[in-house]
C-alpha cells in the first residue's frame, strides 16, 4: 500500500480516540447537537473502510504499517483481508449508531460527555483489535478492550451491582488477556513470526510443533475468556449492568465478538487439527446450550438478550471449529447477522426501557400503537434472529443447517445442538421483538410513546442493513461474507447462498426449527418455570463460584501476608539479613568460589593504617555503645574513615559521596531514633545479642569475601578503555564518572532519581500518618491530616 | 544544639555550604563533583540550618515546599533528555550550545540542566524527609 493510504487507514484506527478526547469539548461548545457531530468521526472511519471493500473483494490482502520498537522487531501495522475488513465496518458502522443511540439515551446525564468518550476509547480498541498485524500490537488493544469496557460496564459506579460486574468482566477478561500474551509470546517464539501475516506464511510450522498443545490452550484461554464460552460465560450477561448503549455495542460487534474474531484469525495457521476440531465444537455446543437454557429462564429485556448472546458465541465458536466444508461460511454468515440483529434488538430493548420505565417482559404489552418505530425495528431483528427470511439470519441459520447436515454422527450431534438452541433463541428473540408490542395495553411507569430520532435511527439501521443483506445476497456474499470466509478458511470460498431456498434438508430443519421455536413461545411462561427449576437444581453455577474464588483469594492473601509481615520490624530486619548471609555464604562455598586469602597491598602506607585503625576504634566503640545515640554516631566514624580511604586511593567522587552520606544518614537516623521513643539503652539479653553478631558477622565476612574474589577476577577494562578515550570526545567532560552518570547513562540516572523522589514521598507519606495518627488520640479531631498538610 | 555559638555560626555555615554545593554541582562534568553530590552538601547545610533554627526557619528559607522542589526537578531532568526530540536523535542525547557572555564564552548544554535536576531532586526529597522527622519533635 502506498504512504498515503498507509496514513489513512491509521488515521481511521485513529479517529476514535480523538472522538474520546473531543467529546467533553463538543459537548461543551455544542451541547445536544454534538451526538451528532461526535458521530461524523467513526464514520469517516466507515466510510474509509467501505472504500476498500472492493479490493479486499478482489482477493487483495492490504498491509501497511510503521515501525514501532523497530529493536524489538514490533511495528505497528495493519493487515486488511476480508475477516478484518468486515469487522472493521461493524465496529465503525454499529459503532456510528450507537454514538447516535448513546446521545439519545444518556441525554441529560450529568457524565454523558465522559459516557462518550469512554465509548470511543472503546470503540478504537476493537477496532485495533481487528485491524492488528502485529500480535503483540493485537494484545495491547486487546487488554485495551477489557480496560475500557471495565470502565464502561462500572460507569454507574455509584450502584455495587455495577462495580461488582465491572470488576468481574475486567478480572476475568483481562486475566484471559494475559493467558493470550502468554499465547502470543509462544507462537512467536515456536513460528518467528512477529505478526500474522508473517504467521500466515509459515504454514504447518505451528501445527507441527510438539508445543502446538500448550499454544492451543493458552489462545482458547484468551479467546473463552473474552467471548464468554462456558465456563466463564458468566461475566457478559452480569455485563448488562452497563448503560444500555455499551451492552448494545458490547454484545453485538465489540468486545466478545473479539474471541471469537482471534479464533477466526488463527484457523488457517491452527484450525483444522484433531484438538481443535472436538475442544471448539464441545464448549461451543454447550455454551449455546447453557446460553439459551438461560436465556429461556429470564424476564429481564437485556438479561434475556445478554443470555442468547452467549448461546450465540457458542454457536460461532463451534462453527469455526467443526472442521466441515461449509462450517466456516454457516459461522461467517452468522456473526455478521448476529451483529446486525443483536445490536438492533439491545437499542430496541433499551429504547423500550427509556420511554416505558421497565424492563420487565411481564409488565409490557401493547406497546405497538404507541411506538410503531421501535416494533417495527424490533420486529426485524426478531425476524433476523429467529433465521427467517427475508433477513440476513436465514442465510446464516441455512449455512449452518447445511454444513451440519452432511457430516458425520459427531456432526449430527450438534445439528440437534444448534436445531434446539435455535429454536429457543427464536423464541426469546421474539419474546424481546415482538411480545411487549402486541397483545391487551399494559400500563408502565412511564406513559410510552416514540423515542427521540436519536434513538430509533440505529435500530431502523441496522434492520434496513440486515433486510438489504440478504435481498442483494449475491452482491453480500461476494463483498463480505464470501472475503471473510475466505481469510477464516485460509483459502478462497464462495458462499451461494440466498432467499431463494433449495428444497432440502437444511429448509426441513429450519421449518422443524420454527415449530418447535413458536411452540416454545406459546408457552414462554412454562418455559420459563421449566428452565428456572433446572437451574435450581444444578445449584450455583460459575457466577457464585466467581464470588467464592474472590473470596478466597483474599482470604489467602490476607493468611500469607500476616505470616510474612507480622509488623514487627525486628523480624523483617533479621530474615533479610540472615537471606542475605545464606544467599552469599552457601553460593560462595558450594560453588567453591571461595577466594584466596589476600596479601596485604604494596602500596599501603602508614597514613592508611592510621585510618584503618580508626575505621577498627569506630567499630569497637559501636558495640560497647550504652545508648543508642552514642552508636549512631560512633557508627559514623567508620564510615568517614572509609571515605578517607578512597580519597586516599583516588576516588574522589565516591569518597565525597560517602563523607555527605554518611553525614546524612547520621543526621536522619538520630531524628528517627528521637521519634520512635525508644529506651535510649540496649536491652536485649545476651542471648540475643550473641544471635544479632551471629547475623552481622555473617553478612560481613559474606560481602568480605565476595568482594574479595571479585577482585581477583581478571580485570576486563573494555568499559574504562571506552570511557577515557570517548568522554571528552563525545560528552564533552574530563570526570568519567559524572560523564557516565549523566551523559552515557543518563536514562538510567532519570529512572534513579525518580524513585529517590517517590521515596521520598513514600518516606512523608509514612511520617503522615504516624503523625495524623498520634494527633487524633491526642485531640480526637476528626480529619487530622488536614492540620499535617504543608503548604 | 542550642549553643550560642552554633547558633551564630550555622547560618553562615550553612549559606557557605549551599554555595559550595552549587560550585560542587556546576564543575562536576570535568572534576569531582556533580548534582549528586551537591545535592547531598545542600541537604546537609539545610540539616545544620535546621538544627540550629528550627524546621520553620528553614521552611521559610526554602519558601517552596521541598518535594515542589524534587518534583520540579525531576520534570527538569526529564525534559532535557525531550530537547533531542527536535533535533531528531534518541531520547536523552546531549546537546552543547556556546554563547558568549561578557567575552567569556560559556558552555550550556542539556547535560548541565540535566544535572542541576537530579541536584534539585536530591536537595529536595531528602530534606522533605528530615524536615518532617524533625518537625515531629517541635510539636
Amino acid at each position: 500500500m502506498t504512504a498515503s493510504e498507509t496514513a489513512l487507514i491509521l488515521l481511521a484506527l485513529g479517529l476514535p480516540f480523538l472522538g474520546a478526547v473531543l467529546s467533553p469539548i463538543f459537548y461543551r461548545l455544542f451541547g445536544s447537537v454534538a451526538p451528532w457531530l461526535l458521530a461524523l468521526l467513526p464514520l469517516f472511519s466507515l466510510l474509509q473502510f467501505l472504500r476498500l471493500v472492493p479490493r479486499v473483494a478482489a482477493g487483495e490482502t492490504l498491509t501497511g504499517g510503521y515501525d514501532w520498537i523497530p529493536s524489538l522487531g514490533i511495528r505497528f501495522s495493519f493487515l486488511l483481508d476480508g475477516l478484518s475488513l468486515t469487522f472493521a465496518i461493524l465496529v465503525t458502522g454499529i459503532g456510528t449508531m450507537i454514538v447516535l443511540y448513546a446521545g439519545g439515551y444518556m441525554k441529560g446525564h450529568a457524565l454523558q460527555a465522559r459516557f462518550l468518550s469512554f465509548m470511543f476509547m472503546f470503540m478504537g480498541s476493537m477496532l485495533g483489535v481487528v485491524i492488528s498485524d502485529g500480535l503483540l500490537m493485537l494484545f495491547v488493544f486487546w487488554e485495551l478492550t477489557s480496560i475500557t469496557s471495565f470502565l464502561l460496564i462500572g460507569f454507574d459506579n455509584e450502584r455495587e451491582a455495577s462495580r461488582r460486574a465491572a470488576l468481574q468482566a475486567l478480572v476475568v477478561t483481562g486475566g484471559g488477556g494475559l493467558i493470550l500474551l502468554a499465547g502470543v509470546l509462544l507462537i512467536q517464539n515456536i513460528t518467528g513470526a512477529n505478526s500474522l501475516s508473517e504467521l500466515f506464511a509459515t504454514g504447518n510450522v505451528l501445527r507441527d510443533s510438539p508445543l502446538y498443545l500448550a499454544a492451543f490452550i493458552l489462545v482458547l484461554g484468551g479467546a473463552f475468556t473474552k467471548s464468554a464460552q462456558f465456563p466463564f460465560h458468566f461475566w457478559l450477561p452480569n455485563a448488562m449492568e452497563a448503560p444500555t448503549p455499551v451492552s448494545a455495542y458490547l454484545h453485538s460487534a465489540t468486545m466478545v465478538k473479539a474471541g471469537v474474531y482471534l479464533l477466526m484469525r488463527l484457523n488457517p495457521v491452527m484450525g483444522d487439527t484433531a484438538l481443535w476440531t472436538t475442544v471448539l465444537p464441545l464448549f461451543g455446543g454447550v455454551t449455546l446450550m447453557v446460553g439459551s437454557l438461560l436465556a429461556i429462564r429470564q424476564t429481564d429485556l437485556k438479561q434475556m438478550l445478554a443470555y442468547t448472546t452467549v448461546a450465540s458465541l457458542g454457536l460461532m465458536v463451534m462453527m469455526t471449529g467443526m472442521g466441515l466444508p461449509h462450517a466456516i461460511e454457516g459461522a461467517v454468515l452468522y456473526l455478521i447477522a448476529h451483529a446486525l440483529f443483536k445490536g438492533g434488538l439491545f437499542m430496541v430493548a433499551g429504547l423500550i426501557d427509556h420511554e416505558t420505565g421497565t424492563r420487565d417482559l411481564t409488565r409490557l404489552g401493547g406497546l405497538a400503537k404507541a411506538m410503531p418505530i421501535t416494533f417495527a425495528a424490533g420486529l426485524a431483528g426478531a425476524i433476523s434472529m429467529g433465521g427467517l427470511p427475508p433477513f440476513v439470519g436465514f442465510l446464516a441459520k441455512e449455512g449452518i443447517y447445511e454444513a451440519l447436515a452432511t457430516g458425520s454422527v459427531f456432526a449430527l450431534i450438534f445439528l440437534v445442538v444448534a436445531i434446539i438452541g435455535n429454536a429457543l433463541m427464536f423464541a426469546v428473540g421474539f419474546g424481546v421483538g415482538l411480545k411487549p408490542f402486541v397483545g391487551p395495553k399494559v400500563e408502565t411507569p412511564k406513559h410510552a410513546h416514540e423515542g427521540p430520532a436519536l434513538m430509533w435511527i440505529g435500530p431502523v439501521a441496522l434492520g434496513v442493513t440486515a433486510l438489504l443483506a440478504a435481498l442483494f445476497s449475491h452482491y453480500f456474499n461476494g463483498h463480505f461474507s464470501g472475503p471473510m470466509a475466505s481469510a477464516v478458511a485460509g483459502e478462497t470460498v464462495e458462499i451461494h447462498l440466498s432467499l431463494i431456498p433449495h428444497i432440502g434438508i437444511p429448509l426441513a430443519l429450519s421449518v422443524l426449527t420454527v415449530i418447535i421455536a413458536i411452540v416454545v413461545y406459546m408457552r414462554l411462561t412454562a418455559a420459563r418455570a421449566a428452565a428456572d427449576t433446572l437451574f435450581t437444581r444444578l445449584g450455583p453455577g460459575p457466577d457464585t463460584w466467581f464470588d467464592g474464588f474472590v473470596r478466597g483469594l483474599v482470604a489467602l492473601s490476607f493468611r500469607v501476608s500476616q505470616r510474612v509481615q507480622p509488623g514487627r520490624l525486628e523480624f523483617y530486619i533479621t530474615a533479610t539479613f540472615i537471606s542475605v548471609a545464606a544467599v552469599l555464604l552457601i553460593s560462595l562455598v558450594s560453588f567453591g568460589e571461595m577466594p584466596d586469602l589476600p596479601s596485604i597491598p604494596r602500596n599501603f602506607e602508614l597514613g592508611h593504617w592510621v585510618i584503618f585503625a580508626l575505621a577498627i576504634i569506630g567499630l569497637l566503640a559501636v558495640i560497647n555503645a550504652h545508648n543508642r545515640l552514642t552508636a549512631i554516631v560512633t557508627l559514623g566514624i567508620q564510615g568517614f574513615a572509609v571515605a578517607v580511604l578512597f580519597l586516599l586511593l583516588g576516588a574522589p567522587d565516591l569518597s565525597f559521596t560517602q563523607f555527605m552520606v554518611e553525614t546524612l544518614s547520621v543526621v536522619i537516623l538520630t531524628l528517627v531514633m528521637t521519634r520512635l521513643n525508644l529506651v535510649p539503652s540496649d536491652h536485649r539479653s545476651m542471648i540475643q545479642k550473641v544471635f544479632d553478631g551471629t547475623i552481622a558477622v555473617a553478612c560481613g565476612l559474606g560481602f568480605s569475601l565476595l568482594l574479595m574474589r571479585a577482585t581477583e577476577v581478571p580485570f576486563n577494562d573494555a568499559l574504562t578503555q571506552f570511557f577515557n578515550s570517548y568522554s571528552k570526545v563525545i560528552a564533552h567532560g574530563h570526570n568519567v564518572v559524572n560523564v557516565i552518570i549523566v551523559d552515557f547513562r543518563g536514562t538510567d540516572t532519570l529512572g534513579e532519581i525518580a524513585v529517590v523522589m517517590i521515596t521520598g514521598l513514600a518516606i512523608l507519606a509514612l511520617i503522615r500518618i504516624r503523625a495524623g495518627r498520634s494527633a487524633e488520640g491526642r485531640q480526637g479531631t476528626d480529619n487530622p491530616v488536614d492540620e499535617e498538610t504543608v503548604r | 544544639m542550642n549553643t550560642l555559638i552554633f547558633r551564630t555560626a550555622a547560618p553562615f555555615l550553612s549559606a557557605l555550604m549551599m554555595l559550595f554545593s552549587i560550585f560542587v554541582l556546576l564543575r562536576g562534568h570535568n572534576a569531582p563533583g556533580g548534582g549528586f553530590i551537591g545535592g547531598l552538601i545542600a541537604a546537609s547545610a539545610l540539616a545544620i540550618f535546621g538544627i540550629a533554627m528550627g524546621v520553620s526557619a528553614v521552611r521559610r528559607a526554602l519558601y517552596f515546599h521541598p518535594m515542589t522542589i524534587a518534583g520540579s526537578g525531576l520534570l527538569l531532568s526529564a525534559l532535557s533528555g525531550f530537547i533531542s526530540i527536535f533535533a531528531h536523535v534518541p531520547f536523552m542525547t546531549a546537546h552543547w550550545i556556546y554563547p558568549v557572555i561578557f567575552g567569556v564564552e560559556v558552555p550550556i548544554s542539556t547535560v548541565t540542566t540535566f544535572d542541576i535536576g537530579v541536584y534539585l531532586v536530591v536537595v529536595g526529597s531528602i530534606s522533605s524527609i528530615f524536615l518532617a522527622l524533625e518537625e515531629k519533635d517541635h510539636c
